[in-house]
């Protein structure tokens, strides 16, 4: 390795080190949803599941590349989704999800499978959410959020905005998204058929004041992300065409 | 330069974030419980254990620590390949 890279690398590694420390935010954690909701939410997404892994043999034999970006991508997922942010106007902590910068670059299908892959391990050995609330959390992080930040960065790229700020869009909707789902899942199994719309608001609520500052924070990150690699390697994004990612059909 | 400045302007805003959290000495709870785990509790659905449990005095620091170790390796490792090996394999070819 160059021999200037170390210092640097080493610096990255401790602040990311001394940072690694238990945050759970929209995890939903084991047994807090009734078994038919979480039945519901795992049947919603398997389908999500098994068309991003087709993707992701497809795309894998067509671009040299594309399984180094996705290991990339998924080390990232992985990482930020387990990283507490302080929101010092609350005085609580929330995680980024990653999943839109992961979906604007990787596409939203494969996103869902290394989001799946991220919180099947986060739920196995770091007690951050759970087995029977699996599906909901790949619904809400790995869908939701996928697919609204890639449909976020599209119809900004199509509106004529600079890609950056397109980037910027994806990562501020991709959270958004996924906290708004999250209080569906949750106001649908826990509210009764009268009360559930009130439970959502109250709920969408009180995640307000830390995922309205935590999201614009993910806007910035998928930003710089996005600038870093079209900055350095741009037939990286070209080349892998995420114009082409509804299941390998334009 | 602009690079370096954006460097160390994050990582202030990173530091200043934590000593500002200190200062207010709010408890800094994740929203899992002051959101999530309240509102499931008032309904009468309270978490459980997890089936394998390393929420246990500093095991889950340690399995914290690892996993960022472990993801880290594996970001770097694809990030170098990416970003580093292939354009020097690009530059030289």
């Amino acid at each position: 390795m160059n021999q200037r890279y170390i210092p640097r690398t080493l610096a990255v590694a401790a602040v990311l080190i001394v940072y690694s420390a238990p945050a759970h935010a929209m995890h939903i954690a084991e047994g807090i949803l009734p078994v038919k909701w979480a039945g519901l939410w795992l049947l919603l997404s398997i389908p999500f599941l098994l068309i991003g892994v087709r993707e992701l043999k497809r795309r894998g034999m067509g671009s040299p590349h594309y399984k180094a970006l996705v290991g990339l991508v998924g080390a990232a997922v992985f990482i930020i989704s387990c990283m507490p942010i302080p929101v010092p106007i609350v005085g609580s902590c929330s995680h980024p999800c990653g999943t839109g910068i992961a979906a604007i670059i990787i596409g939203p299908w494969v996103t869902v499978v290394v989001t799946s892959v991220a919180l099947l391990l986060q739920a196995l050995f770091m007690a951050h959410g759970g087995l029977s609330t699996f599906g909901a959390d790949v619904f809400s992080m790995g869908v939701a959020g996928a697919f609204v930040g890639y449909g976020s960065f599209k119809l900004g790229t199509r509106l004529g905005m600079p890609v950056v700020i397109a980037a910027f869009l994806a990562g501020v909707t991709s959270d958004w998204a996924t906290y708004f789902v999250t209080s569906i899942e949750l106001s649908t199994a826990l509210g009764t058929s009268a009360s559930w719309s009130n439970m959502l608001a109250m709920i969408l609520i009180a995640f307000m004041p830390t995922q309205i500052p935590l999201g614009i924070f993910e806007g910035f990150l998928a930003a710089g992300a996005y600038k870093f690699i079209y900055s350095r390697r741009p037939e990286l994004l070209k080349s892998l065409d995420t114009s082409v990612s509804i299941g390998g059909v334009k | 330069m602009r690079r370096k400045t954006g460097m160390v302007v994050c990582i202030s805003l990173v530091f200043l974030s934590s000593f500002t959290a200190m200062a207010f000495s709010a408890d800094w709870a994740g929203v899992d419980e002051t959101v999530v785990e309240k509102f499931a509790e008032e309904a009468g659905r309270s978490p459980r254990a997890p089936y394998i449990n390393t929420d246990q005095g500093d095991l889950l620091l340690f399995v914290f620590l690892l996993a960022g170790a472990v993801g880290g390796f594996i970001g770097g490792y694809y990030f170098r390949f990416l970003f580093h090996e292939n354009k020097l394999t690009a530059a030289n070819g």
